[in-house]
């Protein structure tokens, strides 16, 4: 049993004729010489652990990162004190996701889906969702598996991670992988899924990786909230039934194709974009005088 | 992040779901943080004792962003015997020195090798080992020399690790004893450092390796030391 792309994915659910997410569970449960039902509980602790870096990533001050401090906890104060715009869906995404990044740069315990840089895009989209939609615990690891899924036509046909295709491959790919999630706990076809995926990842076409002083801070944080949010975005022109019109193995095609012609200075060596700006090279002097071997 | 993870490489083999949900890790980095801690963690089994003083030399990537992705907590953190999501990584340096564990940290360039590589020194009570290896992306690492001798070894299998005198014989006893236990070798490397001098034998497994079969194996006149590593 192989997962090559998105479409032969679908076909294979539709030969089986059984769901998406029970495809991709007894796939791995075939790669791994498993059950379907032990793939099923290790994607439950997984969310666990997904819930968990939430928490504690907005309780996080950020004695531990370098340049940020505290993002989750700063978001959810403003929007106790009611000075932020929008419903709890829309401010639950960034909170989530912001709570997740700054929890990774404080080296807390995340899962990395489908890169640590990029952890807080899933918990964010995903989370949120199920929280507006009332979904229950079997259903939310059904859209994890389907999220799984997402990721695996991703890595199988372009690259995941920021050294090889820019940020485009880690947020970007994080925000497709989340965007089909969120389709399939609102009830979308499997159709759907990929066309979420294929809307959020066409939003992230060229996003280069351009850390500033190396580090998985800035802007990487508030990236994956903005990569949550575009996710959610993407679900629902989805579910309203607006086409991706370029499928999703074409766009992962585009996607290493854009990376390869990124130049190495905007593939996560912090030698441009946001990095090289005077500021960007300011705060890393400052942090290497610090630090110094 | 996933560096140096290709698309090709990856479309060869069947991928992981938890691959790509995953691994659950201690941040900021699977490359700089995650990958650090199993080199640790992979040096100390290998030492086989606690480490009580350890000499670490980071290369290329390591060296130049360490500081920002806690590249040196992770490596002794991962000495102290804790995996990639242990989340007591934070304070490895404080119980580095509870534990009485001497470190000292320097820049090296260890040759052609890959960017985020560490070459360890990890001395216990009875026993020291040098090990060089990489951490090359999603928490993945490759041990590629170890004790001065050419190995690759990426945590995967189970290993069987002998040094023994280089005689005629040595590595057909070993392996014997392996096949009688219906233990199948996956990769085999041998090397020395020059004829009939100090040897290595470092047998990759698809199966556990019994206490039994390391007796046998201890028993073979040439075999000097055996050790056995389960998979981290």
């Amino acid at each position: 049993m192989q997962i090559t792309s998105a479409s032969q994915l679908l076909e294979l659910c539709g030969e089986r004729n059984q769901s998406l997410s029970h495809v991709v569970a007894e796939y791995e449960a075939f790669r791994a010489g498993t059950t379907v039902q032990a793939v099923r509980e290790r994607m439950g602790e997984t969310l666990q652990v997904m819930r968990a870096s939430v928490e504690k990533g907005r309780e996080d001050q950020g004695e531990l990162s370098r340049l940020i401090t505290g993002y989750g906890r700063l978001f959810a104060e403003a929007d106790q004190k009611g000075c932020l715009l929008g419903q709890s869906l829309f401010k639950n995404a960034i909170l989530y996701a912001l709570s997740v990044g700054q929890y990774n740069a404080s080296l807390g315990r995340i899962v990395a889906c489908p890169t640590a840089g990029s952890c807080g895009v899933v918990p964010g989209a995903l989370l949120a969702a199920a929280e507006e939609l009332g979904s229950g615990e079997e259903e939310l690891i059904d859209a994890l598996l389907v999220m799984g899924g997402v990721g695996i036509v991703s890595a199988a046909q372009g690259p995941i991670s920021g050294a090889e295709g820019g940020c485009q491959a880690e947020c970007g790919v994080a925000s497709a992988m989340a965007a089909g999630a969120v389709v399939y706990l609102a009830g979308g076809s499997g159709e759907a899924v990929f066309g979420a995926a294929s809307l959020a990842l066409q939003s992230h076409l060229g996003l280069v990786c351009d850390p500033v002083a190396s580090l998985v801070e800035v802007p990487c944080v508030t990236r994956n909230a903005t990569s949550a949010v575009t996710a959610l975005a993407a679900a629902n022109m989805a579910l309203a039934g607006i086409p991706a019109l370029i499928p999703y193995d074409e766009v992962v095609g585009a996607m290493k194709a854009v990376g390869k012609a990124l130049p190495e200075s905007l593939r996560e060596t912090s030698l441009g974009g946001l990095a090289a700006t005077p500021t960007g090279q300011r705060l890393a002097q400052r942090l290497q005088e610090k630090h110094r071997l | 992040m996933y560096d140096e993870l290709g698309s090709d490489q990856l479309s060869m083999a069947q991928i992981g779901l938890f691959d790509i949900v995953g691994p659950i890790m201690v941040g900021p980095s699977s490359s700089h943080t995650a990958g650090a801690v199993r080199l640790g963690l992979a040096a100390r089994k290998i030492l086989g004792s606690q480490v009580k003083r350890a000499r670490l030399e980071l290369h290329g990537s390591f060296a130049a962003t360490y500081w920002g992705h806690r590249t040196d907590v992770a490596l002794i953190a991962g000495l102290l015997g804790m995996a990639m999501d242990d989340e007591r990584i934070p304070e490895a340096l404080d119980l580095a020195r509870a534990a009485g564990l001497e470190y000292t940290f320097a820049q090296a360039d260890l040759g052609d090798v890959h960017p985020n590589s560490v070459r360890i020194y990890a001395e216990g009570d009875a026993d020291s080992i040098t090990v060089a290896g990489s951490s090359i992306g999603g928490g993945r690492i490759n041990i590629f020399e170890l004790n001065g001798f050419e190995v690759s070894v990426d945590g995967s299998y189970w290993v069987l690790l002998t040094r023994h005198r280089d005689t005629p014989g040595v590595i057909a006893e070993v392996t014997k004893v392996l096949a009688v236990h219906g233990i199948n070798i996956a990769l085999l490397d041998v090397s020395r450092k020059a004829r009939g001098s100090d040897a290595l034998l470092l047998a990759q497994t698809d199966d556990p390796i019994p206490e039994l079969a390391v007796e046998h194996v201890r028993r073979i006149p040439q075999v000097l030391t055996v050790r056995t590593l389960p998979c981290f």
